[in-house]
This record gives C-alpha cells, structure tokens and sequence, in this order.
C-alpha cells in the first residue's frame, strides 16, 4: 500500500520503527513503523484491539515493547523515562486518581512534580473544571473526568502530549471546545499524538493519520490523501431542464446520471470546479450546485475493506 | 523531596478523609487498650510469682502500653499501606501516577511517610493516654525505645510494600492483611502476655515479625536493654520483604 512513515528526519519528535508487542501468544502491535514531526497533531484511528493503545503506550514508556525501537525526543521511553518524564504530558484511555482527591489538589500536584509548569488554574478555567475545582474526583462526571485527565497531560507544559480516547464521554460542544483547544496545546509549540476512533475528530484536528488495523498500520497519509486514495469519487449535484451531453467528456468525471432535472456528475479530483467551469462555460448557472465529497470515515472504511480481501 | 513532600501531603489529607483507615490507626487501637486496661488495671504488687513474671513483673498497664505502640505501626503495615497500594493499582491510580512520571520512590515514600506517621501519632496518643489514665510507666530507656520503633517501622513498611505489591487487589488486603493482624494480636503480645501462651503457641509466635517488634521495644521500654536478637529478626523480615517487594511490585 506504499506506508510514508517519516516525518522529516531533522524534526521527527516521535519515531516508532518496526515495534511488535506480544501478550502470550497475541501480537498486539505487529511491526508498527510511524514517525511524527515537530508541531504536528498526529492521529491515530483503527477499531478497538487494532494496536492504538498498545503503541501508545510503548511511546508514553507505560510498557517495553518486545522487539523494535522507539525514540521520543531521542529518548528511549523505557530505559530514560527519568529524563523524559517532564517533557511528555500522557492522558490514558483508562486511568483514575483516588476518590477523595480534589480536582483543585490534582492539579496542584501534578504541576508541582515537574519544575516547569504552567499555572494550574488557567488551565482549570480553560477545561471547564473551574467551577469543579472543589469537587472530589469521585463526584465528577465522566466528561469532567475526562477534561481532568485532559488537563493534567498538559500541566508540565509538554513538548509531546499523547491524548488517548481524549473526548470519548464529552458532549457535542464539550468535543469541539476541545478540538480547539488542542489546536491552542500545538499553537504553543508542543507536538499532539491524538489516539481516537471518531472519524471527525481526527479529520478535523489532525495534519497526518495513521491507520491501525490488527496491530498493523495500513496506511499513512493527510485526512485529504487518505481520502483521495482510498475514498473513491466525489459527487456533483445540480438540477436543469436541458440535456448535458458533453458533460461526459468534461476532465475528471466518470459517469453522469440523470433523473428528470435532477442530474448526479461522479468523478475524481477538483470534479466540483471543472463541472462548474464547463456549466458556466455552456451557459448554465444552476442555483443548487453542490459536490458531496467522500468522507475521511468512508476512506478507513474501504481501507479495512481492502485489508479483508487480503489473502 | 519536593515531589514527596507535595504527595505526602496530598496523601496525608486523602488518608484523614478515609474512614476505614481512620478506624484501623485510631479507634481500633484506643478501644483495645480501654478493655484490655479496663480488664486488667495496673496493679504492680501482685503476690503469685507466676503470675507476676507473666506480666514481666511490672502491672498489666506497662506491660501493653509499648505493645500498643507494636499494634498500631503493624495495623499501618499489613493494613493501611498495602491497602492505599492494592487498591490505587486496582482503581489505576498508580498507571496515572507512574504516566505523569512520579518515581516509584516518591509513590512509597509517600505511602509509607503517611502511613507511619499516623501510627506515630497514635502510638503517641496511645502512651498519653496509657499514663494518664493506668498509670503506665515511660520508657525507662527513651534512645532504645526510639532505635527499635525505628527498627520497627522500618520492618512493617517493608511488609506493608511487600504485600501492597503480591496482593492483587484491595479486597484481597482486607482479607489477607485483616487475617495476620488479627493472629499477630493474638499471638505477639498485645493479646494474651507471651508468657501466658502454650510453648506451641509461643513458638508460632515467634514466625511473626510483631512478636520481634514487641520484644525488642518492650525490653527498652522496661529497662531490660538491648534484644539483638529481636532486633536482628525484624530487620531480616524488613530486608527479606523488601527484596521480595522490589521483585514483585506492579504499577498495574
């Protein structure tokens, strides 16, 4: 499937080469190869049991991967997680602090264990944990727990951050003030590993996506490669009282079906622009004139597709 | 040792806001010596010699007040510490910790400062109120007294780690932590006087790590010098534990 794996070289901040994790006689990840570059938010998607958390946390130096090598910052995170851990920030699929902890007091803490933290309580204000700040970890509500673990992966102020699952429990507004506020986390400087399985969550935040599937990538690519590799065509749609015959021949389209006035233009490519083009160019304006462009999710959907056929 | 201060601190305010831990350093201890010190009384001038060496010639009051102090840093050991580890690995506290990179030091150091310090302050409570109320005496030699309460701590946090790290999950502590506390009470002098147990009894006494603590601070306390022996048996279960511990211990 031809795999881009590298960012460029000089900027790779996170490089994973040929990483294999075996629980019993189970590979959860199977030679996984992926580099991430300075600044990017980098995503990861694929189901559940494809690997994502697993390479994760062999990146975060939660566990020692059984073959392979992986560098953070040039580190190796399971032999010097000492000199790492005050320039990664973590947030974990699955996790917890204990039930009588405040939310005030875990930030206070976690900022306190590393000597260059940002101040606590504007992060506080940011999450939306303000409000909460007095309220024991056990009384808080999955999304509020989700926004704590959230803020505590980036209170030392990280050059990496890995977010897994990071707005798995969050409502609707709640994911799109945190899609923002990721973009804010890499504005700052830091480089943002975002593990999830919404499709418009990692279309919307991610400058790369890695696709994991049974403890292998599939493919590396832009949400917009991704889907012009592997999505298939646009759709074009308009309505017109005449015929368009020589809409056929028109650069990039494939097929043009017509039903009454209502006519759908497939095709390849910036199909939207040439058949406007050739609409104008003939005369025709139509006022309904829209393209339904394939998704990032029917994109990782045909990937899987092409992997079940695999011999 | 800043980290550690900061979560010893937070661990100490988590630990005051946790009623079963409150009961186990502080109730429980308080209500044992009441009845026990209810039964029994002080009385120093007792006329059968047999009776009189159960109780080490001295009253019943002198007798428990350091194996008390025993209690309370054994109850910290087999049932506090290995509690707080059991059940933050269980709940995932301790993946938490260790992914914002808090080393394995500073998660027991922590434990442990809270731990032991809250059966200090008991056992400090403990002997105010064994003097004021029985009478009991003060250490007749305070430095050894310190040196095996030291001894003593060190032991049971060795313990406390070691099974905070072999017992899976909290519910397997209150089992298996509740269980040796109880036999250790029973059995290691701050029940039954050791010279009041059968010799099978004393001899299964002297497997467990409380018996040695309350021998080696019971000497000191009542002027009888130094029990090296003792001394050297707790710190071999301190040192044996530890390692086990070390070998063992899982963040998750």
């Amino acid at each position: 499937m031809g795999i881009p794996t590298s960012a460029n070289a000089a900027d790779t901040v996170v490089a994973v080469s040929d990483l294999t994790r075996v629980y019993g006689h189970r590979r959860a990840a199977d030679g996984v190869s992926f580099a991430v570059g300075r600044g990017e938010i980098y995503g990861i998607i694929g189901p559940n049991g494809s690997g994502k958390t697993t390479s994760i946390e062999c990146v975060q130096g939660l566990r020692v991967p059984t073959s392979g090598t992986i560098r953070v910052l040039g580190l190796d995170p399971a032999t010097q997680r000492g000199a790492l851990r005050h320039r990664i920030g973590s947030q974990l699929q699955e996790s917890a602090l204990p039930d009588r902890l405040r939310v005030w007091e875990a930030l206070d803490l976690f900022a306190t264990l590393s000597p260059k933290s940002r101040d606590w309580r504007g992060l506080a204000r940011d999450w939306g944990l303000w409000e909460s700040r007095s309220t024991a970890f056990a009384d808080l509500s999955g999304g509020q727990r989700q926004r704590l673990f959230v803020a505590l992966a980036l209170v030392n102020e990280p050059e990496v951050v890995s977010l897994d699952e990071m707005t798995t429990g969050l409502d609707p507004s709640a994911r799109h003030a945190a899609w923002e506020l990721v973009g804010e986390v890499r504005d700052r400087g830091a480089t943002v590993v975002l593990v999830t399985h919404f499709m418009d969550e990692a279309e919307a935040l991610c400058d790369r996506i890695a696709v994991f599937r049974d403890g292998r990538v599939l493919a590396i690519d832009t949400p917009a490669g991704l889907v012009q590799r592997f999505a298939g065509e646009s759709t074009v749609q308009f309505t017109h009282e005449g015929d368009v015959p020589w809409l056929s021949a028109c650069e990039g389209v494939s097929a043009v079906h017509r039903s009454g006035t209502h006519f759908a233009v497939r095709g390849e490519g910036p199909l939207l622009a040439h058949v406007a083009a050739a609409l104008v160019a003939h005369g025709i304006a139509p006022l309904d004139l829209s393209v339904e462009r394939p998704t990032l999710e029917q994109a990782y959907l045909r990937i899987s597709e092409m992997e079940d056929r695999t011999p | 040792m800043k980290p550690l201060r900061t979560l010893a601190w937070v661990e100490m305010k988590l630990f005051l806001r946790e009623p079963l831990a409150l009961v186990f350093a502080f109730a429980f201890p308080f209500f044992m010596l009441f009845v026990l010190l209810g039964v029994f009384g002080n009385e120093r001038e007792v006329t059968d010699p047999e009776e009189a060496a159960i109780w080490r010639n001295v009253g019943p009051a002198d007798y428990y007040v350091s194996t008390y102090v025993g209690l309370v840093m054994s109850a910290a050991g087999v049932i506090t510490l290995p509690l707080r580890l059991a059940g933050y690995r269980e709940a995932g506290v301790l993946r938490r910790y260790r992914a914002a990179g808090v080393p394995l030091g500073v998660v027991l150091g922590s434990q442990v400062a809270v731990a032991m310090g809250m059966a200090m302050v008991a056992a400090a409570g403990i002997v105010v109120v064994s003097t004021a109320l029985y009478d009991s005496v003060l250490p007749e030699n305070w430095p050894l007294v310190l040196a095996g309460v030291a001894i003593g701590l060190a032991t049971f946090a060795c313990i406390g780690i070691f099974l905070g790290a072999v017992l899976p999950t909290a519910r397997a502590v209150q089992g298996a932590g509740l269980a040796i506390f109880f036999v250790m009470m029973m059995v290691s002098g701050s029940g039954p006087p050791d010279g009041a147990l059968t010799s099978q009894m004393r001899s299964f006494a002297a497997t467990l790590p409380l018996t040695h603590v309350n021998h080696l601070v019971q000497d000191a306390w009542l002027g009888h010098g130094w029990a090296l022996g003792h001394a050297l048996v707790a710190l071999a279960f301190a040192a044996l534990t530890a390692l086990l511990a070390l070998r063992w211990f899982r963040w998750e």
